[in-house]
């Protein structure tokens, strides 16, 4: 399965080359041979995925086509899918059963893919590691050189990384939310792309932060996110924050360039403190786009630096209310009580784990009589100066490129005891969240250790296009051909 | 200013009331999702996923409840606010699915508004509203279902409520009562709540604090969820007395909501200030700032129906009508259309008498409204066309009503199957007379010797005899004349 891409399969399958069964077959193969390892998925749809291949396959006979038809994907257990369980990676679920689809999957499942099943995350995707599922850590398919020490994938969108990296499935869906797509994304030696806030509908995908989720795609290279994105996006009016835009044809963006083009380089990126393999990838990166013909300029985006601050006030703030409804009332988990709010007391000490605990306790405290005025109103002017900085970077520069991540990806034994130790590994990505702009992280090379790196281009609001332009020379530069260890020595 | 004063031991106490009404939006769907916001129906029928808080689930907001908004506003005089904003406000409760109520706080959709409220003494007051704005109504709880569990219906949950906040402008429990049977009367007329405070579609929550007279405000209570007119009058009557004998005995009033218990005439404390609810409101993300403009404003404004004090003064200009009569016609809509579909291009004073007494007291006796009314206006209209051409006489008249109230007849179709034509023949009211002063030669003797009194008891011997149908005014003029001779 290594040996094809979603743009490859796509082709394949047109050619009658491979069939849309066959490369079930072949994926559902190798979730079975590797996810026990993995763990990228909490619940596999492998029957009705067959299934599925199988009518693509019968599609296809009949002359249809789609932009998808036929494709294996996983899908992020964020989104709710009718008839399939829907966790969040969290027990408070218990085993809900959605009797809807999330938009960003019916429009997935009209253009023709084929869902492998539900990947797994960092329970309700608050976390950059995948340690807080409920479902067990996800490993990185990718080791250090000479070492079998596990490593994690990121997160929070680590089973989709996992499962996308290791060849498990041609795509997979994320969110992102301050960094969930593009961390794990860079961690994982994958291409992942959080679009413009609005882009892609947030119906029927379980809320972490209303005001930064947003869904994308996370896939092996630049031409399938282009791919896979148009398919995702578009607008949905059950989404009052959806923006009615047309989708742009993503793919015919992706081999205009970067002749021309302005790369700002914001100079608050430089973190003290950051590795120097990272400081050179940037500097390597910078030389890759100048020498297609793009122009480097130097901005500043000033209020950088207040970016993880707030983005914690108000993300944990709206987390704090949107999980209000997790309460044992309606669906999901239940711990029976003798009162109404002993009920919740006990449900919610027994569904939600200690890192969704201690989100939901600060978005609580921030929002309190007394402390609201100081927390969360000031953080939403931070914010404001935030995009404002964005806004005005863009008055000069086409796109920014910034790293990924600051580390690679890591052990779980090295996962610091500090919760904001871990918070800091958004760093780079939590601004772009908060400005709502999109932005994509690109695997670009290897760190000493033999662990990919990712850089990420920030674009304009809704210039996705331009985004993908950039990101396709850094991918045909960098030629980034590493396989992960999970693939070493094995024939695709 | 009010006169209504409460006597305590120490001196005289001024009462001072605020509302806060919460009115049922009438429209087709809840305000963020597309179930049915009608009334009744079995429980958890008219639930949507988004009403009952799934997860993944967006509200949407409901364009029609926010032009009801608007139309509510601009009846209570009011500034709309072209920027508004949604808030969420947080607490757990089980009938209440997301764990907050949508809710308009830092930003209400309506500001500042007035409504003119007239008492019993004729004395006219306006009465400030602060805002107006949109939120969500919670589900129901139902704790006797069941003797271990509480059952919740969502039926009610998402649908759409405007909170209307009065200013702390009323003075006695008459003024709380002109209040909101005047807001009542407005949100009819624009068909914007039915307020039917009997299936809860309208509610208030009852500020009380009292004072002496020129004294700066004291310590409120909330009183909440009170569901009559009535009940709100007396909750203010014996609350402003519960707090009068704390003050006066030397205590202090607290602020905390209490409820009215209907049937003990008493108030009770619900909750102290210290256990109140932090709501933690903020913004609520999934729904964007809503603007409005001014064009779709002033198209509605255009298209708004006549408000009862417009139509009040127009009734008394056009028909020549008194205060008093323009009230009552105007209490409902549906009773000022009645009235000008009969009075119209008819005679006025006719049909006003006519409807003011013995049509209103028609439906009393049958108990009926004036929507299911056993009599329709054009009928109505038709048997005082009766009169007013002289087809019957007014007595006759009254004796047709009471027909087409129990069989629904059409009025000339019961005057000619009972033969009620008024008689119009001098021939035979003469000859009717000439047989009667045959018949009472005394009493006719009488009469010509002075006693003019007389003159009743031919008439009513007269009427008598011809079954009622007499022209009244024939018959004076032909008795005179016999009499005379």
């Amino acid at each position: 399965m290594r040996g094809f891409t979603i743009a490859t399969a796509l082709e394949a399958l047109d050619k009658r080359e491979i069939t849309a069964s066959w490369l079930f077959d072949t994926c559902a193969n190798a979730i079975t041979t590797h996810d026990g390892t993995l763990n990228s998925f909490i619940t596999p749809t492998l029957e009705q995925g067959r299934a599925h291949a199988k009518a693509a396959d019968d599609a296809r006979a009949q002359g249809k086509t789609g932009p998808l038809l036929g494709i294996p994907l996983g899908i992020k257990d964020l989104f709710c899918t009718t008839g399939v369980r829907t966790t969040a990676a969290s027990r408070i679920l218990g085993d809900f059963v959605p009797p809807y689809e999330s938009t960003v999957t019916q429009n997935l499942l009209d253009a023709g893919a084929v869902f492998a099943g539900k990947t797994n995350l960092d329970e309700f995707a608050m976390g950059s590691g995948n340690l807080t599922s409920a479902f067990g850590p996800v490993q990185n398919p990718w080791k250090r050189t000479g070492s079998e020490a596990a490593l994690v994938p990121g997160g929070s969108s680590g089973g989709s990384a996992a499962a996308v990296a290791g060849g498990l499935v041609l795509g997979a869906t994320g969110t992102d939310t301050g960094g969930s797509i593009r961390q794990p994304a860079s961690f994982c030696g994958i291409v992942g792309m959080k679009p413009t806030y609005g882009r892609c509908s947030r119906f029927g995908t379980i809320a972490f932060a209303s005001s930064l989720d947003q869904a994308g795609p996370m896939t092996r290279d630049v031409t399938d996110s282009a791919i896979m994105l148009g398919a995702m996006a578009g607008f949905d009016p059950r989404d009052s924050t959806s923006v009615d835009r047309a989708v742009p044809d993503y793919r015919a963006a992706l081999e205009r360039g970067v002749r021309g083009m302005r790369v700002g380089i914001p100079k608050e990126y430089h973190a003290p403190g950051m590795s120097p393999e990272i400081e050179a990838l940037w500097t390597q990166g910078i030389d890759w786009l100048r020498a297609e013909g793009a122009e480097i300029v130097d901005v500043s985006l000033p209020h950088t630096k207040y970016g993880l601050p707030t983005y914690y006030i108000v993300a944990l703030a709206e987390a704090s209310s949107n999980l209000a409804r997790y309460d044992g009332v309606r669906f999901g988990k239940r711990v029976p009580a003798e009162t109404l709010d002993a009920l919740y007391e006990a449900t919610r000490a027994a569904g939600f784990g200690a890192e969704v605990r201690r989100r939901v306790l600060l978005g609580t405290y921030v929002l309190s009589a007394g402390y609201y005025d100081a927390y969360y109103l000031r953080a939403q002017k931070v914010r404001t100066l935030i995009q404002r900085d964005f806004l005005s970077a863009f008055e000069n520069v086409d796109v920014l490129l910034t790293p990924t991540a600051p580390s690679a990806a890591f052990a779980t034994n090295e996962v610091p005891d500090d919760p904001v130790q871990m918070y800091l590994n958004d760093i780079f990505t939590v601004p772009a969240s908060m400005a709502g702009v999109p932005a994509i992280s690109v695997p670009a090379g290897l760190d000493g250790q033999g662990l990919p790196l990712g850089l990420q281009l920030i674009g304009k609001f809704f210039d996705e296009e331009t985004l993908y332009a950039a990101a396709r020379v850094l991918e045909r530069s960098a030629g980034f051909t590493h396989v992960p260890a999970l693939w070493a020595g094995a024939a695709a | 200013m009010s006169g209504y004063r409460i006597e305590g031991s120490t001196g005289l106490w001024e009462i001072v009331v605020g509302l806060e009404v919460h009115a049922q939006v009438i429209s087709q769907a809840k305000l963020f999702s597309g179930a049915s916001a009608s009334y009744g129906g079995e429980p958890n029928t008219h639930v949507s996923l988004i009403d009952a808080g799934f997860p993944g689930m967006l509200p949407v907001l409901n364009a029609e409840c926010v032009a009801q908004a608007v139309r509510t506003g601009l009846g209570l005089n009011a500034e709309i606010n072209l920027f508004s904003r949604f808030d969420r406000k947080n607490y757990f409760y089980a009938d209440l699915p997301t764990g907050y109520q949508i809710s308009q706080f830092a930003h209400p959709i309506i500001g500042t508004g007035t409504v003119e409220i007239e008492l019993a003494d004729g004395t006219v007051r306006h009465i400030g509203v602060t805002r107006l704005h949109l939120e969500q109504d919670a589900g129901k709880s139902m704790h006797d279902q069941d003797p271990t569990r509480s059952f919740i219906d969502l039926n009610r949950a998402g649908v759409a409520l405007m909170e209307i906040v009065s200013e702390p402008d009323i003075r006695s429990p008459e003024e709380a009562g002109a209040y909101l049977r005047k807001l009542r009367q407005i949100l009819r007329y624009l068909g914007t709540c039915d307020g039917n405070m009997e299936e809860g579609s309208m509610r208030a929550d009852v500020n009380v604090s009292v004072r002496k007279p020129g004294e700066e405000f004291r310590t409120r209570c909330e009183i909440k969820n009170v569901n009559s007119i009535r009940f709100v009058m007396q909750a203010i009557e014996v609350e402003a007395a519960r707090q009068i004998e704390v003050w006066e005995s030397g205590g202090t009033v607290d602020q905390e909501t209490r409820l009215f218990d209907s049937a003990r005439g008493e108030t009770r404390s619900l909750r102290s200030k210290e256990d109140a609810h932090d709501y933690r409101y903020f913004p609520d993300p999934d729904l964007l700032p809503l603007v409005i403009e001014q064009p779709w404003i002033d198209a509605l404004k255009a298209a708004l129906p006549e408000l009862p004090e417009a139509k009040r003064a127009r009734l008394e200009a056009e028909y020549g009508i008194t205060r008093y009569e323009s009230g009552v016609l105007t209490v409902e809509q549906a009773v000022a259309d009645f009235y000008e579909t009969v009075a119209r291009d008819a005679d006025a004073r006719l049909a006003t008498n006519w409807i003011l007494g013995d049509f209103f007291a028609a439906l009393n006796r049958t108990g009926r409204s004036i929507e299911n009314s056993p009599v329709s206006a054009q009928a109505l209209r038709e048997l005082l066309g009766l009169i007013s051409d002289q087809t019957i006489n007014g007595k006759i008249a009254k004796d047709v009503l009471e027909i087409m109230v129990e069989t629904g007849e059409a009025p000339l179709q019961i005057v000619d199957r009972e033969g009620l034509r008024q008689v119009t023949d001098t021939g035979a009211i003469d000859a009717a007379i000439a047989d009667i002063l045959a018949a009472n030669a005394d009493k006719v003797a009488e009469y010509r010797s002075g006693k003019d009194k007389l003159f009743g008891f031919f008439v009513g011997q007269t009427m008598k005899a011809m079954k009622g149908k007499a022209n009244p005014a024939m018959v004076n003029d032909a008795l005179k004349k016999q009499l005379a001779e």
